[in-house]
């Protein structure tokens, strides 16, 4: 028991810092442009495609830099254009992206998953708790975001240009007044977070899998994320990032079903009736469900998030 | 103020009159059109593009309730369809076994039901907001059902969806739907009174409200309407006519699966109604004929036509963002004024060269595609044989993308200014 919830907890830490290198971006984008930015994920995808392509060449710091300068194209020559139709436009743009780059990405890399390993140099268990290991790659990824979150935070704080980068999230016009050049600072932030989903893409990639529909299945999960911390909020991205992390991978854990549980407590129910798939159901098959259950969940009961301070 | 009136009564009678003419006469040549059109095709293919044509006509335009009429984009609005559907398919094999008596032709409504339940349900904590919040609870929605069908086994059929069988159901006054021809005018029917209840709701003044607030929230809650329960009333209706939709696509292919309730035919939707155009009534019907005669056209071509489709997207939401049936209606009065004349020179001037840079785009996205595929050799791409492993095609279709962009940019601006000179009131 020790074991599976020690495990539990690391693996919740790596997959929620893996999120909150996504969300953080998403976040930030959505704090300054009030753009819930569908094409986020794509930018990840990419990432580790980019990376599983010249990785072997150049190194693996290609990827976000190139994502990154993508990202910021996109921002310049599409999201800039369409941003005085208004959210809804931003928002069907931004989709119309996310469906685009899923489309090269087949184009470009073929349907099939593309075998991107672990980098030899950390494919390695670095200790062994009982009879299951944890392997340094893991950690190596939960260094990575950590050092990211540290730098964000660092930036955000105790920077000039993180200061501005607060002001315009709060009072854009004010700081256009000061002279700064706002929507530059927009297309320098999108660029940004774009990288910083590409990275997370490049360090995600070996573990999580890269194939055409990765982007798909965060996307939603990342969406969530920001919602549940609280829109424009880093603060409650990193909380809700490792929240949910940890309850998805805990969830996934636990092979326990409704029927189960209640026949464990003495009550007997007819497993053969019309609900009988509800009773058989495990947490751990549930456990896809749960974070939007808690999407929805928050939107209703808190549509400000955890943290957040405005509605969208 | 009223001297017109008292002077030309007979005019404004006539105004009237033909107003009226010109109202019933579009939808009575509407359904002559319907009736005719089987008749004019002779394959089994273009029966089988129509019937799935007036699906998705159905489909998108419950679809632009939301967006168009109400201001609410949704993510998940094939959530009503599929859970419409799949209402339907269990409806019709219980009805197969002789356990309930309906005949197919009311199975539609069977799935409207469905859908207008889940709307219910769902639209009750959903449509309390708009914007962004209403996006993102449409999204968890679909999300929470993909998740769902995995898990109800018995209900969605897992991997392989719940199959039907159309013919076993008992009959109504003798018809029967055992060909596609049959069910294209199943289809028919229900495409006309959908399209005609939905076009009557948007004049009914609950659907007035859901223009009110989808521009003005506020002002609409100070006049007295709470904007959640006109929003909620309207999704209600998206709901149901999206389960009719689904009904129709059960009866069609007797077969559901998951997949036609999942993300991708949510976003299909929402292509079909964007290209259309939002703005108009017309424009998702559009939309939904364009998008499903260019899928089914280019899927023979090209496994790519997801990517063509999605740069149509892309191209209408920046440039075009009033969609097909947007730029057709700015056109009116330029064609009351009878000049169009004068835009046919620029137009088709722009229109080439457009043409020759799509010809470069897709020739170079072919040979990409070619060679990303690791095949060697030649191919046939629009009236040549090219051989993309070698630089010279690379090159002609480059060429042709720079020539026809440049050209565009030079010619683009001359047509708008075309347009802008001749749709100015007055005599020239």
């Amino acid at each position: 028991m020790f074991q599976l919830i020690f495990f539990s907890i690391l693996n919740g830490l790596v997959y929620g810092m893996l999120l909150f290198m996504l969300s953080s971006g998403l976040t930030l984008i959505f704090g300054m442009m009030g753009v819930l930015n569908f094409a986020h994920a794509s930018f990840y995808m990419l990432g580790a495609y980019v990376a599983f392509t010249v990785g072997l060449h150049l190194g693996f710091w290609p990827a976000p830099v190139v994502v990154g300068l993508l990202g910021a194209l996109v921002e310049r020559q599409g999201l800039r254009r369409v941003h005085r139709f208004g959210h809804i436009a931003e928002l069907i743009f931004t989709f119309g992206v996310a469906i685009l780059v899923e489309e090269i990405v087949q184009l470009v890399w073929g349907r099939p998953a593309k075998s991107y390993q672990v980098p030899a140099a950390l494919d390695f268990p670095l200790f062994r708790v009982m009879s299951s290991s944890f392997p340094a790659y893991k950690a190596f990824m939960l260094v990575v975001a950590v050092a990211i979150f540290a730098f964000i935070f660092v930036i955000l704080t105790r920077t000039r240009a993180g200061l501005i980068i607060q002001a315009s999230l709060t009072h854009p016009q004010m700081v256009a007044m000061l002279g700064h050049n706002v929507p530059r600072v927009f297309m320098i932030v999108f660029g940004i977070g774009s990288a910083l989903a590409a990275l997370a893409g490049v360090i995600a990639g070996p573990v999580l899998g890269t194939f055409p529909g990765m982007a798909q299945v965060l996307g939603s999960i990342v969406f969530v994320v920001v919602v549940i911390g609280g829109l424009g909020s880093l603060s409650g991205a990193f909380v809700a990032s490792l929240l949910i992390g940890i309850v998805q991978t805990f969830a996934v854990a636990m092979d326990v079903s409704v029927g189960g549980a209640l026949a464990a407590m003495g009550v007997h129910v007819n497993t053969a009736g019309a609900l009988h798939d509800l009773w058989r159901v495990t947490i751990a098959q549930v456990a896809p469900i749960l974070p939007y259950v808690l999407l929805v969940l928050t939107l209703i009961l808190r549509p400000t998030g955890l943290f957040g301070t405005r509605e969208t | 103020m009223s001297t017109p009136v008292a002077t030309r009564p007979f005019a404004v009678a006539g105004v009237a009159r033909t107003a009226r003419v010109r109202r019933y006469g579009l939808w009575l040549a509407a359904a002559v059109v319907l009736l005719l059109l089987p008749q004019s095709v002779r394959t089994g293919t273009a029966i089988a593009v129509m019937n799935q044509m007036g699906i998705a006509v159905i489909f998108a335009l419950s679809f632009n309730m939301l967006l168009g009429q109400g201001g609410m984009l949704s993510f998940g609005h094939a959530v009503y369809f599929g859970l419409g559907g799949f209402i339907a398919a269990h409806v019709l094999n219980m009805a197969g076994r002789g356990a309930i008596y309906l005949p197919v032709p009311l199975l539609p409504l069977v799935g409207g039901l469905g859908g207008l339940a889940f709307a219910a349900l769902f639209g009750s904590f959903s449509t309390r907001r708009a914007g962004t919040v209403f996006s993102m609870i449409s999204l968890g929605v679909a999300e929470l059902m993909a998740a769902s069908s995995l898990i109800f086994d018995k209900f969605f059929g897992g991997e392989e969806g719940i199959t039907t069988n159309r013919s076993k159901a008992p009959l109504l006054l003798g018809l029967e739907f055992t060909r596609d021809r049959q069910v294209y005018y199943l289809i028919a029917f229900w495409l006309f009174v959908a399209t005609l209840a939905m076009y009557a709701f948007s004049r009914t003044p609950v659907g007035r409200m859901a223009n009110a607030v989808r521009d003005n929230p506020e002002r609409a809650e100070f006049v007295g309407y709470s904007q959640h329960r006109v929003r909620f009333v309207s999704f209600c209706a998206a709901g149901f006519f999206a389960g009719i939709a689904g009904g129709l696509f059960a009866v069609n292919y007797e077969i559901l699966t998951a997949e036609n309730m999942g993300l991708n035919a949510s976003g299909a939707v929402l292509l079909m109604a964007y290209i259309g155009g939002i703005g108009a009534f017309v424009g998702p019907i559009l939309g939904a004929v364009v998008f499903t005669f260019l899928q089914s056209m280019l899927s023979d071509y090209t496994g790519m036509w997801l990517l063509y489709l999605g740069i149509l997207f892309l191209a209408t939401v920046l440039f075009v963002p009033m969609g097909l049936a947007g730029l057709l209606m700015l056109h009116a009065p330029v064609w009351r004024a009878r000049r169009v004349g004068r835009l046919l020179g620029p137009y088709v001037l722009t229109g080439a060269l457009g043409f020759v840079a799509a010809v470069g785009i897709i020739g170079l996205l072919e040979m990409v595609h070619f060679v990303a595929a690791g095949r060697t050799g030649t191919r046939r791409l629009f009236w040549l044989v090219v051989a993309p492993r070698t630089l010279t095609p690379w090159l002609g279709f480059a060429a042709l993308v720079v020539a026809g962009a440049v050209g565009v940019r030079w010619t683009g601006p001359r047509a708008v200014a075309a347009f802008a000179e001749a749709s100015r009131p007055g005599r020239p």
